[in-house]
């Protein structure tokens, strides 16, 4: 019997990112550097840089980030494309 | 900061490695990716998921690409127990000491159909982790009642309100005398990682249960997935504990309740979630009183 095998892949669903409809917007200027947003984003989309950096590529806008920031300082508008 | 115990006191202080890759299959504002992102910061890459039929087995995206960076074995939704254990055995005569096997399972696959393989592997004492992600309720095959959906709410089985009440896996799992059980949510990652990290270092059976409250399954806007699941501990609707050798501790915000400290109305929860809308007074009361007598218990047997 052959077994299948997944190999570990970013983007295996594509650019997750395209899903979006609400895109969050960081003031880093209010950011306290919690790292609350970093940990709860679902889709691992947020890195630790000096400040948090989105990755719009696969963010998909559920806006978690913006809700769980405790100085407001994510801000979510509508997506134009 | 990390306190005496070696324990993580601030998000900023958990690990970067990432093993939930970008570009998944979740919906936006998924907890089940949230739990699993903190759970494998915590368990590390030596550990081989063992994971059945559930949403998580979706998220994980379509062959020949996978988006969990850990060895992962997909099963038949009732067996992963069983498989975990032929995992464990063979790790055992390779003579492999610092793998862990752990299930990865949903409610569904753990209170109901998986029940069955679970107990057996507790009760042979398998070295290995068991995590239930608790979402209340069959969601990948679009919302049906599991034995973990409460009293009242609504699902596509239960679509004028469950008219029982939910059983309590983690007290069942007690009963069978394992070394550690712990219930945590994902709104309090330090907790959640303290657990699983704790449990990592056990030998044995060990098993954690965490509450991830599910939009679409729940019926709230995506971005309410945290301040859901912390209001569930607010309100005492969940429960944090730890069970280490049977001797049970409260952490966190329940502990806190506990020792005194107020619980939110139990209202401030429910009405948040369209899962409840259709509740009338009288199942409320029911709700509440219900939730009086579940924490009477607690301050009784925690005395
Ligand atoms: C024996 C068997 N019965 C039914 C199914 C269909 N099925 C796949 S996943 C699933 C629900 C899983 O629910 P749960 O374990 O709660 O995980 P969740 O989807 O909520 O993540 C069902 C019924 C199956 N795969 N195998
Ligand atoms: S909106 Fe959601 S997916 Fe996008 S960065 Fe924020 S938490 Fe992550
Ligand atoms: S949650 Fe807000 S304050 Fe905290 S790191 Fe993110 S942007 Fe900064
Ligand atoms: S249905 Fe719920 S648990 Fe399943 S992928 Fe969607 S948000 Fe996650």
């Amino acid at each position: 019997m052959k077994t299948a095998i997944s190999y570990p892949t970013e983007g295996a669903m594509g650019k997750t990112g395209t899903w979006r409809v609400f895109r969050p917007s960081i003031d880093i200027g209010k950011c306290i550097k919690c790292w609350r947003c970093w940990i709860f984003c679902p889709d691992a989309a947020i890195s630790k840089g000096e400040y948090p950096v989105i990755d719009y590529e696969y963010c998909k806008g559920c806006g978690i980030c913006a809700n769980e920031c405790p100085v407001n300082a994510i801000e979510m508008g509508r997506e134009e494309k | 900061m990390v306190s005496d115990r070696g324990e993580i006191m601030a998000i900023k202080d958990l690990p970067e490695e990432e093993y939930v890759l970008k570009g998944h299959a979740a919906c936006p504002g998924c907890p089940a990716t949230i739990a699993l992102r903190i759970t494998l910061k915590a368990l590390g890459k030596k550990t081989i998921l063992v994971i059945p039929a559930c949403c998580s087995a979706v998220i994980q995206s379509l062959y020949p690409k996978t988006s969990f960076g850990v060895p992962t074995l997909n099963i038949a939704f009732e067996a992963s127990a069983a498989a975990a254990s032929g995992v464990a055995s063979a790790l055992k005569i390779l003579g492999e000491k610092d793998i862990t096997p752990v299930v990865w399972a949903g409610d569904g696959g753990s209170y109901d159909i998986g029940i069955q393989a679970l107990s057996g592997a507790l009760e042979r004492g398998t070295d290995f982790i068991y995590i239930c992600y608790n979402n209340q309720m069959y969601s990948n095959t679009g919302i049906q009642r599991s034995g973990a959906t409460p009293y009242g709410a609504w699902t596509t089985t239960t679509w004028t309100g469950k008219k029982e009440r939910q059983k309590e896996l983690a007290e069942i799992v007690m009963a069978h005398h394992i070394p550690y059980v712990a219930t945590a949510t994902i709104a309090y990652p330090e907790d959640l990682y303290n657990k699983m990290k704790k449990a990592k270092e056990m030998k044995g059976p060990r098993y954690i249960e965490i509450l991830t409250p599910c939009p679409p399954g729940w019926r709230f806007d995506m971005s309410k997935t945290v301040e859901i699941a912390r209001l569930a501990v607010e309100t005492g609707s969940w429960v944090l504990y730890e069970a280490i050798n049977g001797k049970v501790e409260f952490t966190g915000q329940s502990k806190r309740i506990l020792e005194g400290k107020e619980r939110k109305p139990i209202e401030d929860w429910l009405k948040m979630q369209g899962r409840f809308r259709h509740l009338k007074q009288e199942d409320i009361e029911k709700i509440k009183r219900e939730l009086d007598e579940k924490w009477e218990y607690y301050r009784k047997v925690m005395k």
